[in-house]
């Protein structure tokens, strides 16, 4: 019950009462000094409830982990899998890059316990990062496998007919069927593809995103790429996210941190794909990175430890760590830290790296 | 021709063997027959309605809310249909950790959540639990204050509270009685309206609380029902138990004690109430909604010093020995020590409703015992006095109650 109607009472005055119950502590017997001091000044604004109880360790789900298996995909494959589809010539010499992508449904345990009805490409969510060399042919075959009407919509510079939206070209797929979008990879840079039907806020909230990366034709330096997809889920439908992550599962990279090289460049292609919280961020610790927004130009605009992005917003960030040891990444809004979206890096000594580094980053073939 | 005459013999034999059946045995043949159905459907889980439509429904009232260094404990019931696993524990926007309700809990089950939070005092927390279909069921805790202990010395506390707005003030107010003795009969019916008035108005409120109460509460035991059975359940006994005193001083012929019944009669409705009410006050002041202080107890003691006179009114014209009369303060006051040991330490507010609709019930009782103790000389009960003396009543206790109220 937490208020009294008639009886909510006026504090006022001595406490009469208090008296009272002095007197009877001695008539008890020796009262513990906390309920003494209780009765006698009820109210002390402002003490800690807990002392230093309950403050161990970081946020964290109880039962530890996800079944990754039974979802079918795992951040930790998720975060080093590129994909660079089925690749062949054209006639005048260009490369044309070929990928099916499915829509399903499917239940997604996204925090220990928690079942969540997904929509996804192929099976995974963040769907497959599709990645390419500017000036590329690339040819996507959709087939939409759920029971809803589903589109690709790629950002990207491309004809109208191919913009996966309603009413152009194929327009919306219905269930059971599919379609082809074609178009050339350009700008180089860092991209997101998305399904974009009515109502859109659900059809992505779902699931229905992936990374879209479109490399300069000269490359980018050698480095250990990382994807990371900043996303969220609405369990309970009230347009608000429960749970916070990069690549869907939150505190993957808490239990199992990244292994990174000191010493060696590391690039992140960081895509917010959060629905229903207008920003999300990204914050480092114990380090700096150069930040290119959305990858078009090879200069960086910033040395930040934190950068913010706003709904379908990306961009490349580049470190290399001084220090071994274990370093967080998570959302500055910490809110979104504790709700799922916090991480680790562990840092190795370069010699280390086959032993520590056990995951290798996925080359193009 | 044949099949009529065969249905005749069928019914001359089946109405043989009743009456070759002893009674009991007809009672309990349905009752054996609806058993089995009612396992046989149970068994064949429902024959022809096939799976169930829709979602699960997963509903968790939380009873109680106990907070200790460093935790939070729930006390949570499921009063929803389908059983409820809770996965994962939100504390104003942060996943915690907690222990209990390791497995679903199941209609009408109970749970204990401990959640390990750094509370702060005087702070407001939002506890989201996540079940395992991602639905939020939200409790919040407002101005986060530490549960007592419940050691010996904290028994003593509320003991005393319940003395202090229970016993005492009813005390004060049955020390009256030599007044109302020597007043003219004309007068004493003004005082007996005044009585009717001050019951009318706390039946009023009790049924009110209990309402607000079993709002707050889990549902699946009735809600604002538990009220309405609190009340019929005290009304009923009460006249029960009314109905056989006066068969004993019939039987007696003791005539002139109806006084005395009538009074203690008055004093376990007023008990009634006064539990309810010890249980709002141990409650509060277990959550720390309730402040002591000086200005408490001056109110009750106006508020319930009221009540005192309500039980020595009818005995006026007896002459109650002071045993009695301590006993029916104790029976009418006591409760309170009752209530604010329940409510402090085991609170529950389906339970805490069904008191309230107890002591309304009683009360209601009482009036219409008190009724005909109004009647004037020319046999009216709505006399102008009587009218003049149960406003009256029900002002003082709405001015005394502003007392005690912010």
């Amino acid at each position: 019950m937490d208020q009294l109607t008639r009886r909510r009472l006026l504090a006022g005055g001595v406490p009469a009462l208090g008296l009272g119950a002095a007197a009877l502590h001695g008539a008890i017997g020796q009262p513990t000094a906390t309920a003494t001091a209780a009765a006698a000044a009820p109210g002390r604004a402002g003490d800690h409830g807990g002392g230093t109880a309950g403050h161990g360790g970081h946020a964290s789900f109880r039962g530890g982990e996800v079944d990754h298996e039974a979802n079918g995909f795992d951040p930790h494959e998720i975060v080093r899998d590129f994909d660079y589809g089925k690749t062949s010539k054209l006639p005048d010499g260009r490369t044309l890059r070929e990928w099916t992508l499915s829509a399903s449904e499917q239940e997604v345990e996204v925090a220990p316990g928690i079942k969540f009805p997904a929509w996804s490409f192929n099976g995974r969510i963040p769907g497959p990062t599709l990645r390419a060399t500017e000036g590329d042919r690339l040819r996507i075959r959709f087939v939409n496998g759920g029971r809803h009407p589903h589109t690709m919509h790629f950002h990207g510079i491309h004809t109208a007919a191919m913009d996966g939206v309603a009413g152009l070209g194929a327009g919306e797929i219905a269930p059971g069927e599919e379609t082809v979008y074609e178009f050339d990879a350009e700008p180089f840079g860092l991209h997101l593809y998305h399904c974009h039907v009515r109502p859109l806020a659900e059809h992505i909230a779902k699931g229905m995103y992936g990374t879209f990366i479109v490399d300069p034709k000269a490359g980018r330096p050698e480095a250990d790429e990382l994807v990371m997809v900043m996303n969220g889920f609405d369990t309970n439908f009230d347009r608000a996210n429960e749970v916070y992550a990069v690549n869907t599962i939150g505190f993957a990279y808490m239990n199992r941190p990244i292994q990174v090289v000191r010493d060696e460049l590391v690039r992140v292609y960081l895509v917010n794909a959060l629905e229903y919280d207008l920003i999300n961020s990204f914050h480092l610790h114990g380090n700096f990175f150069d930040y290119f927004p959305t990858g078009t130009s090879l200069k960086p605009t910033e040395f930040t430890d934190t950068v913010m992005q706003c709904q379908g917003q990306r961009g490349i960030l580049e470190m290399r760590f001084p220090h071994t040891g274990k370093f967080m990444f998570h959302a500055h809004q910490s809110e979104f830290a504790e709700l799922g979206w916090m991480s680790f890096f562990e840092v190795c000594e370069p010699g280390n790296r086959d032993a520590l580094c056990r995951i290798e980053p996925r080359k193009e073939p | 021709m044949e099949a009529r005459g065969a249905t005749g013999e069928l019914g001359r034999e089946r109405g043989g063997a009743e009456r070759r059946l002893p009674g009991w045995v007809l009672g309990v043949i349905p009752l054996l027959l609806i058993v089995a159905a009612v396992g046989a459907f149970a068994a064949l889980d429902g024959p022809g309605l096939g799976e169930r439509r829709g979602p699960l429904v997963e509903e968790l009232a939380v009873e109680r809310t106990e907070l200790r260094p460093g935790v939070i404990e729930l006390t949570v019931r499921n009063d929803g249909p389908d059983a409820v696993s809770i996965a994962q524990v939100i504390v104003n926007d942060a996943f915690v950790s907690f222990d209990g309700a390791d497995e679903p809990i199941g209609r009408l089950e109970s749970e204990q959540v401990v959640v390990r939070q750094p509370w702060i005092e005087g702070e407001n927390y939002e506890i989201g639990l996540l079940t395992s279909t991602g639905a939020t069921i939200a409790h919040a805790v407002e101005a986060a204050v530490q549960t007592p202990e419940t050691d010996l010395s904290f028994y003593g506390l509320m003991a005393l509270l319940g003395i202090y707005v229970g016993v005492i003030p009813v005390a004060l107010g049955m020390l009256w009685l030599p007044w109302v003795r020597r007043i003219p009969p004309s007068w004493l019916r003004m005082v007996m309206a005044l009585t009717v008035g001050l019951l009318a108005f706390l039946g009023i409120d009790a049924t009110l609380e209990g309402l607000e109460l079993a709002g707050q509460g889990s549902q699946a035991f009735g809600g604002a029902a538990l009220v309405l059975i609190g009340a019929a359940v005290a009304y009923l006994s009460l006249t029960g138990v009314s109905a056989w005193l006066e068969g004993r001083r019939q039987r007696s012929e003791r005539a002139g004690a109806s006084g005395g019944s009538l009074a203690l009669l008055i004093a376990v409705g007023i008990g009634l109430h006064n539990l309810g009410e010890g249980l709002a006050i141990g409650t509060a002041y277990a959550t720390g909604a309730l402040a002591l202080g000086a200005f408490l107890v001056v109110g009750f003691a106006l508020h319930n010093t009221t009540e005192g006179l309500a039980i020595v009114a009818p005995v006026a014209r007896t002459g109650p020995s002071l045993g009695r009369l301590i006993t029916l303060g104790l029976i009418a006051g006591g409760p309170a020590v009752l209530g604010a040991w329940i409510g402090a330490s085991a609170f529950n507010t389906s339970v805490a409703a069904f008191l309230f609709g107890a002591g309304a019930g009683a009360i209601a009782q009482v009036i219409v015992q008190l009724m005909p103790t109004l009647r004037d000389d020319h046999g009216r009960t709505l006399h102008p006095r009587a009218v003049g003396g149960l406003l009256a009543g029900m002002a003082l206790m709405f001015a005394t109650g502003l007392l005690v109220s912010v």
